[in-house]
């Protein structure tokens, strides 16, 4: 009997299996509701909410100091940025000019920030595929920026170092050299990650051409961040709309036109010498300036709405605040990165194996407190 | 483009829109709620605005009226807009859903259901995304209380 005598005679029907809340491939609680027909994926339904704690609603009740703390806990990984993005915006509403000293170690910071939410996906990704190597790989040099944190935000994941009108104290002593010798280590520790997995034939096997999301897709989509930029799309905030010390460093944005897992993987190992390549650029001139301007003690907004929009390790964070002129906001919103890219998930994944799902979640690096908020 | 042009094309879109731009940084325009999808509709084909990037859909609860924000940039032409659309019926507000003009629109429009309650027509399949089906109440209105969960000030 022939291969297809045979897929004719069999018959097959599709069936529900629960992908998650507690599936390690989603590095926490998604869920996914995976219609399949043998391996084959016909549909993929997320169900969200498993860490949901309703922030935006939080936030109307909080004073503007107060907010910052919350987004901390939204998109963990990239913490700094996001409270960056919420004291951007209160600075913008109360027209308020931090210092060139604020906005460049801002950017460093940010930078750090994105260099260790990337070195963690590496290894998660390796790990997702099967190869447990990369994890020790990139937690030990994740390490090194952790502690330069500590050292100078007194903590490691979640920072809280940016207060409305700049930041709460000024760089530890050591920081500058610190830095330094993170990026000197790093620049001879990035080409062994590629010497590890990026040529390795399983894992090209396992992700070039699996996963294609095309660039009409992911703009009607609303996807951002290094996977709107391995389809093509040139989605970087950092580069079309500048913030902090963005405009006077020199760097390009990475594209890849390909649109599938290997190349949003080639778009973060690219994004990650770029960041050491724009604190390189910062490091040694660091402006002096006030750390910090004063703001009233209970900051109230004028009326009106206000926008702003950050470039995340996972892509485009807005925050817009409605403000009625009071102390708390009157409506806070959260555009988070991982919710618009979990959007196209279904989309691209239709017909692909269960085993090539999950290579295109680790190349989505998603954070599940992101989506959920 | 600037927001003078912009607002001379769009005002040949529908009857009746609103324009502003004070206390914000985009231009906005109010559309009445019949014309949602029309609009829409021709502010993505329309060569010269071409806004096909759909990047914040915000729901919101005025106090008196229920509605949502759609944030647009067109990535080509660099340009940004801001469309509201608002419904005055708190007990069954309804509006048209824009999910085939911009396929993100689907997803927020369910988180927008599931905290505000605001159905959308046509769109594929209206559920519950965050909270449990038989959740009771939708948590982001301005009126709704929860004496166990929230802490009121």
């Amino acid at each position: 009997m022939s291969n297809q005598e045979v897929k004719n005679k069999i018959k097959t029907e599709e069936y529900f299996v629960n992908m998650g809340p507690q599936h390690p491939a989603a590095h926490g609680v998604l869920r996914l509701l995976l219609t399949i027909d043998g391996e084959i994926i016909k549909n993929v339904e997320p169900d969200l909410g498993y860490i949901h704690r309703s922030i935006e609603k939080m936030c109307e009740r909080d004073s503007y100091q107060q907010i910052v703390h919350l987004t901390d806990r939204m998109d963990y990984l990239s913490s700094n940025i996001n409270n960056e993005a919420v004291c951007l915006t209160v600075e913008k509403a109360l027209e308020l000019e931090v210092s060139d000293r604020v906005k460049v170690i801002r950017t460093i910071i940010s930078e750090l920030t994105r260099l260790a939410s990337h070195q963690l996906w590496w290894g998660v990704m390796g790990m997702d595929l099967g190869a447990l190597t990369t994890y020790f790989y990139a937690f030990r040099d994740r390490e090194m920026i952790n502690d330069i944190f500590e050292e100078t935000c007194g903590a490691r994941l979640t920072m809280n170092y940016n207060v409305p009108g700049g930041l709460m104290f000024d760089i530890h002593p050591n920081f500058v050299q610190r830095t330094k010798d993170f990026i000197a280590h790093f620049k001879t520790k990035l080409p062994e990650y590629d010497r590890l997995l990026t040529g390795n034939v399983i894992f090209e096997k396992r992700t070039k051409g699996v996963g294609i999301l095309t660039k009409e897709d992911a703009i009607s989509f609303g996807v951002s961040g290094p996977v709107a930029r391995g389809s093509g799309f040139a989605s970087d905030v950092r580069k079309h709309h500048p913030y902090s010390a963005y405009d006077r460093v020199d760097f390009k944005e990475i594209l890849f036109t390909e649109g599938d897992t290997y190349s949003r993987y080639q778009v973060r190992m690219a994004e990650m010498w770029e960041s050491m390549s724009i604190i390189e650029q910062l490091i040694d001139n660091i402006p002096e300036g006030n750390i910090q301007e004063t703001t009233k003690a209970v900051i109230k907004l004028p009326k009106g709405e206000f926008y702003q929009r950050v470039e995340t390790a996972r892509g485009e964070l807005g925050v817009y605040i409605n403000s009625d002129g009071n102390k708390n906001p009157y409506r806070v919103k959260f555009r988070s990165p991982g919710f618009s890219n979990l959007s196209v998930l279904n989309h691209i994944s239709k017909g692909v194996k269960i085993a090539d799902l999950v290579a295109t979640m680790a190349s989505f690096d998603f954070v599940i407190p992101d989506i959920d908020r | 483009m600037k927001n003078e042009d912009l607002q001379n094309i769009i005002n040949g879109f529908g009857t009746d829109l609103e324009f502003s731009t004070e206390a914000s940084e985009f231009l906005n325009v109010i559309v009445p709620k019949e014309q949602l999808h029309s609009v829409c509709s021709q502010l993505k084909s329309n060569p010269d605005l071409k806004f096909n990037y759909a990047f914040c859909i915000t729901g919101m609860d005025w106090g008196k009226e229920l509605g949502v924000i759609y944030h647009l940039e067109s990535t080509e032409l660099k340009h940004q807009l801001v469309v509201k659309v608002m419904t005055d019926d708190r007990e069954n507000p309804t509006l048209d859903s824009v999910h085939d003009i911009w396929q993100t629109a689907d997803f927020h429009e369910l988180e927008v259901y599931d905290f505000f309650g605001i159905k959308f027509n046509n769109h594929p399949k209206l559920r519950r995304l965050f909270l449990t089906p038989d959740w009771d109440g939708f948590p982001l209105r301005k009126d709704y209380v929860d004496e166990a969960n929230m802490i009121v000030k």
